[in-house]
């Protein structure tokens, strides 16, 4: 049995538990135990000395429940970064890496591989139990940092020279990396420039910051290569309703992400039902690129012209449109309303009826998915006009609900 | 890939510790410092033994390094096309900053590949050269701690004349708007930033202003019902405040959240927009603001 490491070989195994302290937090350490109780000790223990000050726990009738809670106006670094942070390595990686960017430190520098080795050799010879590497361990550290971009190597007859990238200007705007950190897709990648900055000092905060997505910004990596490269990829995705996990094989085209609830999802051409569906990247894992897709501008295209039916993410027949309108009373007083309207209003237009009523109509593919929004409108709405006359009366029957909840003393608990 | 040993915070403390040694400085409370400010509360336990015990042979028993230069890494592949996706996002307009050594570099992802599709469409003026220049000044009277003397538009629209301190800036993904946050002027603490007409940096005193007013927090109980989903749709549309929930049985739970006072009118709206699904328990004049909208709602004949 291994001892237990604050680093991580897989990030995968820690994306699930940190998802549910930071979403949920009320599950209790027999429901996260169902696999093995040790792994959960011992992801818990990690995420405890990662993120310590935003861990809390409660005792419940079930246990112990941990969670992590954050006030995310307050903090300026999305903590869950952090967690990106613990790749674990060998005690060989670590000196290897240092070594080996010491002697190339100049781009000038140019070595062949036993050269280089002479060189760790001399570095070594001081401690008492030298290390000792051999070629084909050193080619294969150079090979990796090859594909990372941080060396170079050139052939020059049948020898290879080894050199350091050449020298890219950082950003020295901190205030522009931790802004784009913090708000752009994965910002993570962001937040590791500004590592290297000791003396940035925070003076751009957040509102309405969704944290979770840091947390899927692998999968999102590999998505964003694909939608570049027109390729298609295979993946795991969780299937809310059934609890099961099946693979499937889609062609990206787009990330969709709510500033409202922070998800992200995948719209994508599935290549087993032939149709462009969502998915929720925080439900995909095991993401790998597939070969190129000959028909992904046709697609893509496809999806662009159907952009004007979409409120968020769903997307059907456009023979099968569903009219939505509905009115509402504005006072003389609330002009914020109408603007409202008009700045909240994703597609549709706004009329104005007369001096005090206002009218909103679109088509959609879902009329469920502007619920909410209408929703926010309740004490001045007048008038419905659903295509849908069930989710109409769904509608009404909810506001009625709500009725008995607030105004006739029903609903305790 | 993200995930890489190269961008930890093991290396990174490493990689200063090494700095230190080559520059003389060995004091173990210091070096300990180092490994705190960049690693996590278990870290103290590896970093400094594993090199002092040899296991890192990055440093020898007499607190020398074999290292000769100060440790720095090229920017990966990673960075450079992350970097070059962020120049050509709008916003990156506000800071002044040469991206052209970027130029043979493929970016991450383009302004074509995402959409944030529920985004507010009355955001901040990305492209306006005098909303630009506002955004900068503000910046470095922040960074400078500057008053600032501003014309701006009041929310009646008209112009006003005011001087502040600002102390930093808040951005909402949502409004797509930045907020100047300020010790304090007579519109409150707090101005969107379209609202600035033209600032500049003065020399008044900014002792004067203080510091920046706490903000009154507050709590607010729901009951979720856990009906089409609601349950996960509520905890991922509040996971943005500070919060605890509970499981009261198989379709029932509480959450409780602490939220800033002013926000309140907006958090009533949210908390509508669930519908049924999520019932406030606490506090009653919370409860109240979503009674006296449903009380309005009976009025307007609908159902």
């Amino acid at each position: 049995m291994s001892a237990y490491n604050e680093l991580i070989k897989n990030f995968e195994k820690i994306r699930a538990y940190m998802r549910d302290f930071y979403v949920y937090g009320f599950k209790s350490r027999a429901e996260y135990s169902q696999k093995s109780s040790r792994s959960y000790d011992d992801e818990r223990r990690r995420v405890e000395s990662w993120l310590g000050e935003y861990m809390h726990f409660v005792r419940s009738r079930e246990g112990k429940n941990m969670f992590i809670s954050i006030d995310s106006r307050v903090i300026s670094h999305n903590p869950l970064y952090k967690a990106w942070k613990t790749k674990s390595f060998t005690d060989r990686d670590i000196t290897l890496h240092f070594m080996i960017l010491d002697i190339l430190h100049n781009p000038e520098i140019s070595l062949t591989i036993s050269e280089i080795l002479d060189y760790i050799s001399d570095y070594l010879d001081s401690f008492s139990e030298p290390m000792c590497f051999d070629e084909s361990t050193l080619r294969k550290k150079l090979k990796e940092y090859i594909s990372l971009g941080i060396i170079v190597s050139k052939k020059e007859g049948r020898t290879v020279y080894y050199s350091r990238a050449e020298f890219t200007p950082v950003i020295e705007d901190t205030d522009a990396l931790h802004f784009f950190s913090e708000v752009a897709p994965c910002g993570v990648i962001g937040s590791y420039l500004l590592d290297k900055h000791s003396e940035h000092k925070d003076r751009i905060f957040f509102k309405h910051h969704y944290i979770t997505s840091a947390l899927d910004s692998q999968v999102l990596y590999i998505l964003f290569n694909a939608i570049s490269q027109k390729k298609s990829v295979r993946a795991n995705n969780y299937i809310r309703h059934t609890k099961k996990t099946i693979s499937i094989t889609i062609v990206p085209l787009k990330v969709f992400i709510s500033a409202q609830n922070g998800r992200q999802h995948i719209l994508a051409y599935d290549l087993r039902t032939g149709h462009i569906n969502p998915f929720r990247i925080d439900y995909l894992s095991g993401v790998e690129l597939l070969g190129e897709c000959p028909e992904y501008d046709k697609y893509k295209s496809k999806l662009n012209a159907m952009r004007k039916y979409m409120w968020g993410v769903t997307y059907g027949r456009e023979d099968k449109l569903q009219y939505v309108e509905f009115t509402i009373k504005v006072e003389p007083d609330e002009q914020f309303i109408v603007n409202r309207l008009f700045r909240e209003k994703r597609n549709g237009t706004v009329e104005k009826i007369d001096d005090s009523h206002y009218r909103f109509y679109t088509y959609l593919y879902d009329t469920n998915e502007i619920l909410p929004w209408i929703r926010t409108f309740i004490c001045r709405i007048t008038k419905l006009n659903f295509s849908d006359r069930t989710i109409e009366n769904k509608f009404k029957k909810d506001i009625e609900k709500m009725y008995d909840m607030y105004l006739s003393g029903g609903g305790e608990l | 890939m993200i995930f890489s040993e190269v961008y930890s915070a093991y290396f990174n403390a490493v990689a200063e510790i090494i700095t230190c040694l080559i520059n003389g400085k060995t004091d173990d409370k210091m070096l300990l410092g180092v490994v705190e400010r960049h690693a996590f509360s278990d870290s103290v336990l590896t970093v400094l033994p594993s090199l002092k015990s040899q296991k890192w042979q990055l440093v020898r028993p007499d607190m020398t390094t074999p290292i000769k230069h100060t440790p720095t890494m090229p920017l990966t592949e990673l960075q450079k096309r992350w970097l070059k996706a962020i120049s050509l996002d709008p916003r990156v307009r506000l800071f002044d900053i040469d991206f052209s050594h970027l130029a043979d570099v493929k970016p991450l992802f383009t302004p074509d590949d995402y959409v944030v599709y529920d985004v507010y469409a009355d955001g901040d003026s990305y492209y306006d050269e005098q909303y630009i220049k506002n955004f900068r000044t503000v910046l470095y009277a922040i960074k400078h701690n500057k008053t600032l003397k501003l014309d701006v538009v009041n929310r009646f629209g008209k112009p006003a004349k005011l001087i502040m301190l600002p102390k930093h800036l808040e951005y909402s993904e949502k409004d797509d708007k930045f907020r100047v946050i300020s010790a304090g002027h007579r519109f409150g603490n707090t101005l969107n930033m379209a609202r600035i007409l033209k600032c500049r940096v003065c020399f008044g005193d900014a002792e004067y202003f203080g510091e920046e007013p706490e903000r009154e927090k507050k709590t607010l109980t729901l009951r979720i019902t856990d009906d089409r989903n609601a349950l996960e749709r509520t905890m991922l549309h509040f996971a943005h405040f500070e919060k605890q929930a509970e499981r009261i049985d198989d379709t029932h739970y509480l959450l409780t959240l602490t939220y800033y006072a002013n926000d309140e009118t907006e958090l009533v709206i949210r908390v509508l927009s669930f519908g049924p699904q999520v019932q406030v328990i606490a506090p009653d004049s919370f409860k109240n603001l979503i009674a006296e909208r449903l009380i309005k709602q009976k009025s307007c004949g609908l159902i």
